[in-house]
């Protein structure tokens, strides 16, 4: 069978869209493929959102090498790809002798790791930078580089650069099988089609281990930890400006009180062993645990102006290690599994090692011209009124405010939909654009979202889907509902 | 034989027991707090009527029609005057207060539009 | 830029803007505009199909849709404005309205007096922190009742809604009579919030289960949908293990409660009450802002439409004396929520008012064979007895003007008895 691509990456969230772009600078056809309706619908799109400064990972793993690598690549890449970032800062909170330990080991690891910044605060100093803190607390590690990101932005941002520069994706293409062929490439095949390629690159995420395990003789097995969290609303002044930890156990780091860089709060997450990597329920006792443990930081807590609650899967190895790079007696077959945090932190770097290896591998030559990634407009959202009136006089669309909790506009939906890798259903276009992410969850917003993408895309709107397969919206037109006549639906 | 049923006039929501003869007939009440009730409790369990309010589609307009019965109708004939409806061919234009469908199922009732649709 | 000047501008061409604009119109205002966002005025009527409105303002029950087209063409017979698809941005604290539309772009509007009449929005199940799957086929009853009854589509098949009052009740009669086949109607309290009508003619007519103290504690379903699982509460509201029931369903409709939309309000520094989500206002509906007036569903949520235009006229006729300097200022009396009284609207009463004023708030819970009683400083004011007061019915107690002279302290207070 002829090759579909000289490369394919199985995986699109934030690992398999920062290696994909990278991959875009060499002269070689690409295809990604993701089992899921759209990017970034594992983990990439239910994390913490922090570009970690790099202190918890122990010296000498991969995780501490991509971790403070990544994080020193996320300011320019941001900027670059018009992805919101912001360095809030972040507290490790110590509440007795046995944590202030902790934290200094944590202060002499970051630097070791080569973190700057990093200082141990008493809990005078500790109290007045954020008041309402606890006020149990003793003491805490300051990290000033530890950032904030929107982590499925920034995949998307990835993506579209990607594509830009020839990269191809294909969505609703579970991987089922892989395997090495007697010429030393590829046979892949999906649910949907059977697919070959010299080099395949494995950054699926939580389901990593199983396309590891058909390739390689050392079997791994992965934990599918899943983490919990709250979402509380918007405010003009979010009870901490800064990311606050607790002190990091042998499950991760703990549960965090974070500002957003939309200017939400988050609470989360839990860590939980689950068995199925794709149970991303909430449940609970997991709700209640987060309660329960985010007091011990925000002693003020409530969740009243809770508007939304999520959980993601994280793919934890029981090396508690990153596996980057080519996998021994399989040439040709690279990996980045195990990618669960400082994952986010690490994309970057690891996608440029990663495709460098790849280059390497395959002898690829770099593209003399790269199509730049076009600067993504201002978001009506933050626009000032003169780029309002020069934006709707350009595009009148940008006059109808379809979502009016977070100010989006008809024209921004519509971008989103016609981007390079771009949304097919509410909740692609809720991801890119933020419509529906606002205090009234898109009670609003939904019926005019669903009724854009319908026109865009040809897709009859009782058929349009919350996040694609079978997730639809609606079930019929009133008309088919009156001529059914008896209720066959009992 | 005895029916048992919620007034609806106020909040207090009397319970009452209605009294009917083998045919049906009305005999007494008991449980209400004021003569709305029962007369309310009378109607209720003789001849009960509802209005009834519904969306069609319309061809020439993707908005539905929504209409109603100009007056109450028997409550037993809700489902087969959804029925009736559910046959109903309505054209755009039309005009609040239109008659879509004239002496719904012999009531002597209109079902009218209520909304303009271009 | 657009820019303008008018005397009133009205935030919203629901019923609450529209029976302001036609107030402020009769009252003389030439220099009058409404704005609002959707393509038509209306407001939350338009998807209101059903009947029930109008039954005291016009002495006959109209459905939604003809109760608003009354004061729609009221308001073209005026010739009152009425800008369509346009959406306000920002109300500052000195008047000026920013505001967008494909048509005419963005627009400054400096206005005399403003009329803030923007309603409400629904809970999400956010708010709730109900667990479980984030499938599709879970939407607000009013998202599902614009899909129906503005769209054309039926949202499922299989329904289940939490929330018994009254939004919850209408929606579990449209959808079976639109041919859905409606489960239970689920409530976390021991009592509907509903009208008796509501549950008799939408549930009990259509045998439709109400399961009172029960609240819904799981959602599954990966993609759409599946079932839900209900389980009983304690008198703290919290689950009980061992009682869930589950049902088979591929749609969740929430009715879990109505809460005004200030985000423009905020905005242009109106004070808000933490009783009803809306802005504090005074007898005239005049918020803490000179000149900004609110009403309708925006400043506290009301169950009849007749209420809330008799509400809008007023406020629309205090914005029209305030564009003339009528609008005088005086020692407000302070109005307090007292025993079994929560939201009273207005919280604050000029202490020279001339004209009576209604008192209009929540009762907190069922009570039977009460009374409201209106009292400063120990000194009754007004008592008005009932045979019901509940939560699910705003009540009104008037005061008259003598009431309120010589007043042995500067703040009343609502209670129940």
């Amino acid at each position: 069978m002829n090759m579909t691509a000289d490369i394919i990456v199985i995986g699109s969230g934030i690992t398999g869209c920062a290696v994909a772009r990278e991959l875009s600078r060499f002269n070689a056809s690409v295809l990604v493929l993701d089992r899921g309706s759209d990017l970034a619908e594992g983990a990439t799109k239910a994390n913490s959102g922090i570009v970690h400064a790099g202190y918890d990972a122990v010296p000498g793993t991969k995780k501490a090498l991509y971790n403070v690598r990544g994080a020193n690549m996320y300011e320019s890449l941001a900027r670059e790809l018009g992805v919101p970032y912001r360095r809030c800062g972040a507290l490790v909170l110590a509440f007795d002798e046995e944590d202030k330990k902790t934290i200094t080991e944590l202060k002499s690891r970051g630097e070791t790791n080569g973190v700057t910044g990093l200082e141990i605060l008493d809990r005078e100093t500790l109290l007045a930078l954020e008041p309402n803190l606890n006020s149990e607390a003793v003491a805490a590690l300051s990290v000033p580089t530890s950032a904030i990101v929107s982590p499925y932005e920034m995949a998307f941002a990835l993506a579209d650069d990607a594509a830009l520069n020839g990269v191809q994706f294909r969505f609703d293409e579970e991987v089922v099988s892989v395997s090495k062929d007697p010429d030393g490439c590829f046979t892949v095949h999906t649910g949907k089609e059977t697919l070959r390629c010299k080099t395949l690159v494995n950054c699926a995420g939580a389901s990593g281990a199983e396309i590891h395990n058909q390739l390689s003789k050392e079997k791994l097995a992965m934990i599918h930890r899943r983490g919990q969290y709250y979402l509380l609303d918007r405010a003009a002044k979010q009870p901490f400006d800064r990311t606050v930890f607790q002190c990091p156990s042998v499950m991760g780091k703990g549960v965090l009180v974070s500002p957003t860089v939309h200017g939400n709060l988050l609470l989360g997450p839990t860590a939980e062993d689950i068995d199925d990597p794709l149970d991303t329920a909430t449940t609970s006792s997991g709700l209640s645990d987060i309660l329960k443990k985010a007091t011990r930081t925000w002693s003020g807590l409530s969740v009243r102006t809770n508007i939304t609650n999520f959980s993601g899967v994280r793919a934890h190895l029981p090396t508690d290690d990153f596996m980057v790079g080519p996998c021994e007696g399989c040439p040709g077959y690279f990996e980045a599994i195990g990618i669960e945090s400082p994952g986010l932190s690490s994309a970057p770097a690891i996608g440029l090692d990663l495709a460098g290896m790849i280059a390497d591998h395959l002898s690829l030559s770099r593209k003399e011209q790269i199509v730049p990634y076009p600067v993504p407009p201002v978001p009506f959202h933050d626009m000032t009124p003169e780029q309002r009136e020069q934006a709707i006089q350009q595009d009148p669309s940008y006059g109808n405010i379809i979502c009016r909790c977070e100010v989006v506009t008809e024209a921004e939906i519509r971008r989103a939909i016609r981007r390079p890798v771009g949304a097919r259903s509410v909740d692609g276009v809720k991801r890119r654009t933020r419509a529906g992410m606002g205090r009234c969850q898109g009670g609003f917003c939904l019926p005019r979202v669903a009724a854009i993408i319908s026109e865009e895309t040809g897709i009859p709107l009782k058929e349009v889907t919350k996040n694609g397969g079978e997730s639809l919206l609606l079930s019929d037109t009133i008309e088919s509902f009156l001529k059914k006549g008896d209720r066959d639906h009992e | 034989m005895e029916q048992t049923i919620t007034c609806i006039n106020c909040p207090v929501g009397c319970r009452m027991t209605v009294s009917l003869s083998e045919s049906g007939e009305f005999l007494s009440v008991t449980g209400n707090t004021c003569p709305r009730g029962a007369k309310y409790a009378q109607q209720e369990c003789t001849l009960p009527e509802r209005m009834i309010t519904a969306v069609i589609p319309v061809s020439g307009c993707e908005t539905p029609l929504s209409v109603k019965t100009a007056s109450p109708v028997p409550k037993k004939l809700i489902h087969d005057i959804m029925k009736e409806l559910s046959s109903v061919q309505v054209s755009a234009p039309v005009s609040i207060g239109q008659v879509i469908l004239p002496d719904v199922l012999h009531t002597g009732v209109d079902i009218i539009a209520t909304r303009s649709l271009a | 830029m657009n820019e303008r000047h008018v005397d009133i501008l009205i935030i919203g061409a629901g019923p609450a803007g529209l029976a302001a604009a036609i107030s402020a119109r009769e009252c003389g205002i030439e220099s009058l505009l409404v704005i609002e966002r959707e393509k038509n005025a209306g407001g939350i009527l338009r998807q209101c199909i059903h009947n029930g409105f109008g039954l005291h303002r016009f002495k006959e029950e109209l459905t939604g849709p003809e109760y608003a087209q009354r004061d729609i063409d009221k308001a073209a017979e005026l010739g009152i404005e009425i800008e369509c698809s346009t959406t306000v941005l920002s109300v500052s604290p000195d008047h000026i309205v920013t505001c967008v539309s494909a048509s005419k772009g963005l627009q400054i509007i400096r206005a005399k007096a403003i009329v803030l009449a923007m309603g409400c929005r629904e809970r999400p199940r956010g708010a709730l922190c109900t667990p479980g799957t984030r499938c599709s086929g879970i939407y607000s009853a009013g998202t599902a009742q614009r899909f129906v009854n503005l769209e054309g589509f039926m949202p499922g098949k299989r329904v289940v809604i939490l929330g018994s009052g009254d939004i919850g009740l209408i929606m579990a009669r449209r959808m079976t009579l639109q041919g859905a086949k409606v489960l239970a109607c689920v409530e976390i309290m021991p009592y509907s919030s509903g009208l008796n009508r509501n549950i008799v003619q939408c549930l009990h007519d259509y045998d439709i289960p109400l399961y009172l103290s029960h609240t819904v504690t799981d959602i599954k379903g990966r993609e759409r949908l599946e079932g839900v699982t209900v389980a009983e509460v304690d008198d703290k509201r919290n689950p009980i293990p061992g009682t869930e029931i589950e049902f088979d369903c591929d749609t969740l409709l929430l009715s879990c409660g109505l809460i005004p939309e200030n985000e423009l309000s905020l905005g242009a520094g109106v004070e808000i009450s933490p009783a009803t989500s809306g802005a504090v206002v005074n007898e005239t509906f005049e918020t803490s802002v000179p000149g900004i007036f609110a009403c309708g569903n925006v400043l506290h949520v009301h169950d009849l439409v007749d209420h809330v235009s008799n509400e809008s006229f007023k406020a629309g006729a205090a914005a029209a004396a305030y564009v003339r300097n009528k609008q005088h200022t005086a020692p407000m009396i302070t109005v307090k929520d007292g025993n079994g009284v929560r939201g009273t609207v207005p919280q604050q009463i000029r202490s020279d008012t001339d004209q009576p004023v209604d008192l209009m708030f929540r009762p907190s819970a069922v009570f039977r064979n009460s009374a409201a009683v209106v009292e400063c400083g120990g000194k009754e004011l007004v008592r008005k007895k009932s045979m019901i007061l509940t939560p699910g019915e705003m009540a009104l107690v008037t005061l008259k003007p003598e009431m309120l002279e010589n007043l042995p302290g500067d703040s009343i207070t609502v209670r129940i008895e």
